[in-house]
């Protein structure tokens, strides 16, 4: 029981080092974040993107505990996203969103 | 004696760098590409107070150094004096946009680490203020190190002090460029949220407007009807506004042809410069119209920042077939014309979409291709009802258009996946702040747009006219011969007929099939002169050419035609325009390759379709 309990724990300690913080339950991905919340990053999963979209990521300013927040959705299946991130606003697809984890404020 | 300096304008996109080149270097802008590149490369003239000149170039918009685009590369490569067909700046301005010093300041940083003289503008102050946001530009400037100067660029405001700035630079004695290692981005970025939250001295809640401004035109029912309102007014701009210029265009190059004739004995020399050089030049002018009408309003829509709206909005629907909504309004202005669509094509930053774009493109309805249709369906398609109040004439017009939607939806998927593969298809971009451009930006913009089609496009469009000329014109026909017969497009034609003979293609077609390189419009005319029909109007001649055509071409062969012309790639000027903008013969070649294999094999599909159903 002991020991299935510690494989069990094994990949997810994996995951919360590549995504280089500590677990949080109340932790969703940008995708998922309703318009009007305010978050900070808590991790971007920068393995999930191709090298030139993690650095168009990174060049809008996408970094850990940044403050973002969806302002509005696209018109066909609520895709793509515009984020405020600092003070500038980006449009990213919803798939990239994916990528980002936050926290609400 | 030293060569003229050099200074490079450098920022991030949206920064208000291109608007503070113009007002720097005025209309006299000279743009090409760099070597190699679909990158294209601005420079100008400025002139200092005691009259010394100053070469300007406008770098492409960049992030940072680490590239992520072509345009990065190049403008890393400029930088470092690493850039073919550049030599290393002597100076450097960074524009920067003052109520975005947070992310804009970043690359700001590693540039200033570069080492060359370096100056600060920090444009868009105005807009800074409207967003409640006031800077200590002194501050920043101690910060920094170098040399900051406020300016409103498309107002032209801070220019004079910009100059002086520049002017005291390129003066001082040139101290060695030292280069030490260079920051990594992650420093560089928490730098320059430092700097900026020292410079600002007051704040308030970010871009009120621009917010207010996004809730409608973003929204999901308004936004659409709003883009929708705007495209339709474009569309029709372009498609109607330039009918009465083009129309002037026509009429004057006819005019001067007829005065030529009028002077000239008859002969060869005297078909050359009528049909040939002036015929040439007339077909490359009359694109301008619709060139310039299309890139005032893309012009406007860039400027005002709505374009990438429209972008967002319509991202959904083109990244199905592998796009970006950056493809979105290029494509949507080929159903005008493809040749200001494909121009228009330099707004997509992916270079795979804009590839994808690019070669899709022809195959939007455009307008060359109504007058073909017309004839065929008034000739052969009988003008009942279907019900419901529709015309099946209409229907089968119709049909013709989403047979080319779709025709460009299938080719963007499979291009997207073998050709055109990889990369790309990513929508990342910045939702600027909304402004008013400058009515000298657009302008400069137009003229620009004018020159690069007159200079690049213009020389291909009129030399293959005086080649197709050549052709129909050489050897002449001796009295009682058709020219049409003895010319090398006549023995040209009869090699053509072998092989569209088994998609039902008649001789007629065979004959009109070359000259309608030149427009697909002038397959009609051609038509018309093999039916040996010379009616002085227009209207008269395309009447009794239908009844003609009726009695001479089975049904299957009619259909078969008008399938041929939503593919082919009948237009030297959209092959020319292509070459232009992917800076070679390789993409025309594979467009035109793959279009006509797809015309013949639908005008095929068609022609055998209809004869197993006994039409």
């Amino acid at each position: 029981m002991q020991r299935g309990h510690y494989s069990n724990l094994q990949p997810l300690m994996i995951i919360s080092r590549k995504m280089n913080a500590p677990f949080k339950p109340e932790s969703l991905s940008l995708d998922q974040l309703k318009v009007g919340t305010r978050a900070h990053v808590d991790s971007i999963d920068w393995d999930a993107l191709e090298h030139s979209e993690a650095c168009r990521l990174r060049h809008f300013g996408f970094d850990e505990g940044v403050a973002v927040e969806p302002l509005h959705l696209g018109p066909f299946g609520r895709d793509p996203l515009a984020i405020r991130v600092g003070r500038m606003t980006v449009a990213i697809r919803r798939a990239h969103a994916r990528a980002v984890r936050v926290t609400p404020a | 004696m030293n060569p003229i300096p050099l200074v490079a304008v450098a920022g991030n996109p949206n920064a208000g760098k291109s608007a503070l080149f113009n007002a720097l270097t005025g209309a006299r802008q000279k743009v090409g590409n760099y070597p190699g590149v679909t990158v294209e490369r601005k420079s100008g003239r400025l002139m200092l107070a005691d009259g010394r000149p100053v070469e300007m170039v406008d770098l492409p918009g960049a992030y940072s150094l680490d590239p992520a685009s072509p345009d990065e590369a190049v403008t890393r490569d400029v930088l470092f004096g690493r850039q073919k067909g550049e030599r290393q700046p002597d100076a450097l301005v960074i524009v920067l946009d003052a109520s975005n010093l947070d992310n804009h300041l970043r690359f700001a940083l590693q540039l200033i680490e570069l080492g060359l003289p370096t100056i600060v503008a920090l444009n868009m102050v105005d807009l800074a203020k409207r967003d409640g946001l006031d800077l200590d530009a002194k501050r920043l400037e101690q910060e920094l190190g170098v040399p900051v100067v406020e300016t409103v660029a498309v107002r032209r405001r801070g220019i004079a002090e910009l100059q002086t700035a520049l002017d005291d630079m390129l003066s001082a004695p040139r101290c060695p460029a030292h280069r030490g290692a260079p920051s990594d981005l992650l420093h560089l970025q928490r730098r320059a949220r430092e700097l900026a939250t020292a410079a600002v001295l007051r704040e308030s809640p970010v871009r009120r407007w621009t917010h207010r401004l996004d809730s409608i035109l973003l929204h999901p029912v308004a936004g659409l009807l709003i883009l929708a309102v705007i495209l339709f007014v474009m569309f029709q701009a372009v498609f109607a506004w330039s009918q009465l210029p083009a129309g002037w265009i026509q009429d004057g190059f006819d005019a001067l042809a007829s005065l030529t004739t009028s002077i000239l004995p008859p002969g060869l020399l005297r078909s050359l410069i009528v049909d040939g050089v002036i015929g040439g030049v007339g077909a490359v002018v009359v694109f301008l119209p619709q060139i310039l009408i299309l890139f005032f309003f893309i012009l406007l829509l860039e400027g005002t920042g709505y374009m990438v709206r429209a972008a967002f909005l319509m991202d959904k629907l083109m990244h199905w077939a592998g796009l970006s909504g950056r493809s979105f309004i290029p494509l949507l202005s080929s159903f005008a014309c493809a040749v200001p669509g494909i121009m228009s094509t330099r707004t997509i930053d992916d270079p795979k979409d804009r590839l994808t774009t690019i070669l899709i493109a022809p195959l939007m309805t455009c307008s060359a291709r109504l007058p073909v249709y017309t004839l065929i369906i008034a000739a052969f398609i009988p003008a009942r009802s279907v019900g419901y109040g529709i015309g099946l004439q209409g229907l089968v017009m119709f049909g013709l258009y989403i047979a080319g939607v779709w025709g460009a939806m299938l080719a963007a998927l499979i291009l997207r996946r073998t050709v055109v593969r990889g990369g790309g298809g990513a929508f990342m971009m910045e939702l600027p702040k909304y402004q008013l451009p400058a009515a000298k930006d657009v302008v400069i913009g137009l003229l620009t747009r004018a020159q690069i089609f007159l200079k690049r496009a213009g020389t291909i469009i009129l030399g293959t006219t005086v080649i197709l000329w050549a052709l129909a014109s050489i050897p002449q026909a001796a009295p009682g011969q058709k020219q049409s017969d003895v010319s090398i497009a006549g023995k040209i034609a009869s090699g053509i007929e072998v092989v569209v003979r088994p998609i039902g293609f008649n001789h007629d077609i065979a004959m009109a099939l070359l000259p309608a390189m030149a427009a697909r419009e002038v397959a009609v005319s051609a038509i018309g002169t093999v039916y040996s029909i010379d009616s002085p109007d227009d209207a008269t001649q395309a009447k009794t050419l239908s009844e003609r055509l009726r009695n001479a071409w089975p049904l299957p062969t009619a259909l078969a035609f008008l399938a041929w012309f939503v593919f082919a790639p009948q237009c030297i000027s959209t092959i020319a325009v292509t070459r232009r903008e992917t800076n070679g013969w390789k993409w025309p070649l594979f467009m035109v390759s793959y279009l006509f294999a797809l015309a013949y094999l639908a005008a095929g599909l068609t022609y055998w379709t209809a004869t197993a159903l006994g039409l």
